[in-house]
């Protein structure tokens, strides 16, 4: 076992992990934050992908010791200080981006990664930066709609496709 | 997944000692060993780890010739090489997916030689250099068939030279369900030398399609290659398309790409 430290969710955290210990099994078990999920293990499914360094990652797919000293936000780190959801997470609310909820935590990382990159995205460049992330349930279009709306565009016309 | 010891060297020469111990192998991105390693068809004893190698890592240009350091991610590429070689940097920005492009390099794509990845494409086609811990090596003879190339036993992949050609695209039809590329086409003319690379068609990898080259150097123009089919026989027939869909394909998208090349 080898100690790892790194900076999750603006806290500093360390913990003794083996070589093989994925990024998203030391969040899930050795930290206890659960809101980032595991849909396939694969690199296929975007429900694991969190924030390294700013950028978008699928935390089942890094060794937790190569990011020693990293930054990580997690799904657990979004919501405004006061605990309440950041307009991001109440726009998937408000717009019916979720059904299951499974697929969540991975498609509101990836769209706040969209975001900071791009703040007002077109519909076809929400669907682009979301390929990696499956979705079993919604049909995708509430997700798109609710980006959309998050980025401060008026969806109001935005009809479910 | 087996365990293993894992080492992050900061320097080129730490890291090449460190691919000298008993079963070491090299990680950059992890988007493909990662996964290699979960099936357990990879079993490294040792991991080297060449993210923290700043030497290894970057975009520089300097004339008409671009240089990428080969731990450098997609998505870096995809930015910082859009103003010297937009038609690679096009390349890197539509490889998989965001989180994909985040980790994955092109050093790890070159040495894996997936038959459907696209850097190999735009290496060849481009008539890049392999520089590594040992030796330059030319594009023609880096890709040696399916996931083969000419790297050694420790050898270490440290950046690719890219001779910027006057005009160029890659043409990805995208297989959506990998995103790898199903067929897709790198074309690079400089002067009047049109240099044509075929990915994701056959079964020995990537290509070069001679017929096109041809075609192109002559008349550098859609229509050279209409009607143009390179031969079925070695292409990858599976449920995604047959054989003869792909041959079909290898002429459609270098049309395509000739059409982008010249817009
Ligand atoms: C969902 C998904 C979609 C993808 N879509 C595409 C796509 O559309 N097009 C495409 O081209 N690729 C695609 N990829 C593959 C991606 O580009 C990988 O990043 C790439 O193939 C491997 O690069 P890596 O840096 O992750 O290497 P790693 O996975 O770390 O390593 C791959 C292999 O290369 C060796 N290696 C790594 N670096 C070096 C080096 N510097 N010198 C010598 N050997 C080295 C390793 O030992 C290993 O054998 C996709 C991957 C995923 C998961
Ligand atoms: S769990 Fe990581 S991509 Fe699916
Ligand atoms: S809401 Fe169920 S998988 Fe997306």
């Amino acid at each position: 076992m080898t100690k790892v430290s790194m900076t999750v969710n603006g806290r500093a955290v360390s913990g003794d992990v083996e070589g093989r210990t994925l990024l998203s099994t030391f969040l899930r078990e050795g930290l206890a934050l659960t809101g980032t999920h595991v849909g396939c293990d694969t690199s296929q499914c975007g429900a694991c992908v969190v924030h390294v360094n700013g950028a978008p990652v699928k935390s089942c797919t890094v060794f937790a010791l190569d990011l020693e000293g990293a930054t990580i936000r997690t799904i657990e780190g979004m919501a405004n200080a006061d605990g309440s959801l950041s307009p991001l997470q109440q726009a998937f609310q408000d717009h019916h981006g979720l059904q299951c909820g499974f697929c969540t935590p991975g498609m509101v990382m990836s769209s706040a990664a969209l975001l900071a990159e791009n703040p007002r995205p077109t519909p076809q460049e929400v669907r682009a930066y979301l390929d990696g992330n499956i979705c079993r349930c919604t049909g995708y279009h509430n997700i798109v709609k609710a980006v959309l709306a998050a980025s401060g565009q008026d969806v109001s016309a935005v009809a479910a496709e | 997944m087996h365990n293993f010891d894992f080492v992050k060297p900061s320097s080129l020469a730490e890291a090449v000692k460190a691919m000298q111990a008993e079963g070491a192998q090299a990680l950059s991105g992890g988007q493909t060993l990662i996964s290699t390693m979960k099936q357990r068809l990879a079993a490294p004893a040792v991991l080297v780890s060449l993210t923290g190698i700043a030497e290894m890592k970057g975009v520089s240009v300097a004339g008409r010739v671009m240089t990428i350091g080969a731990a450098t991610p997609h998505a870096v590429v995809a930015k910082e090489a859009a103003k010297a070689y937009p038609a690679l940097a096009a390349l890197a920005g539509g490889i998989g997916d965001p989180a994909v492009r985040s980790r994955g390099t092109i050093g790890g794509s070159l040495a894996n030689n997936d038959p459907a990845a696209c850097y190999p494409a735009g290496v060849l086609a481009s008539a890049a250099t392999i520089v590594t811990s040992r030796r330059e090596i030319a594009a023609d003879d880096f890709f040696q068939g399916l996931f083969t190339t000419a790297l050694e036993e420790g050898e270490i992949i440290t950046a690719v030279r890219f001779p910027i050609p006057d005009r160029a695209a890659y043409a990805k039809f995208l297989q959506p369900a990998s995103r790898f590329s199903l067929t897709s086409a790198f074309v690079a003319r400089t002067g009047s030398a049109v240099r044509v690379a075929i990915t994701g068609a056959s079964e020995n990898g990537v290509f070069r399609w001679t017929e096109g080259e041809r075609a192109l150097s002559a008349n550098f123009s859609p229509q050279a290659v209409k009607g143009l089919k390179a031969n079925a026989d070695d292409m990858i027939g599976d449920l995604h398309g047959s054989k003869a869909y792909r041959a079909a394909l290898v002429g459609v998208m270098t049309a395509r790409a000739v059409a982008m090349a010249m817009a």
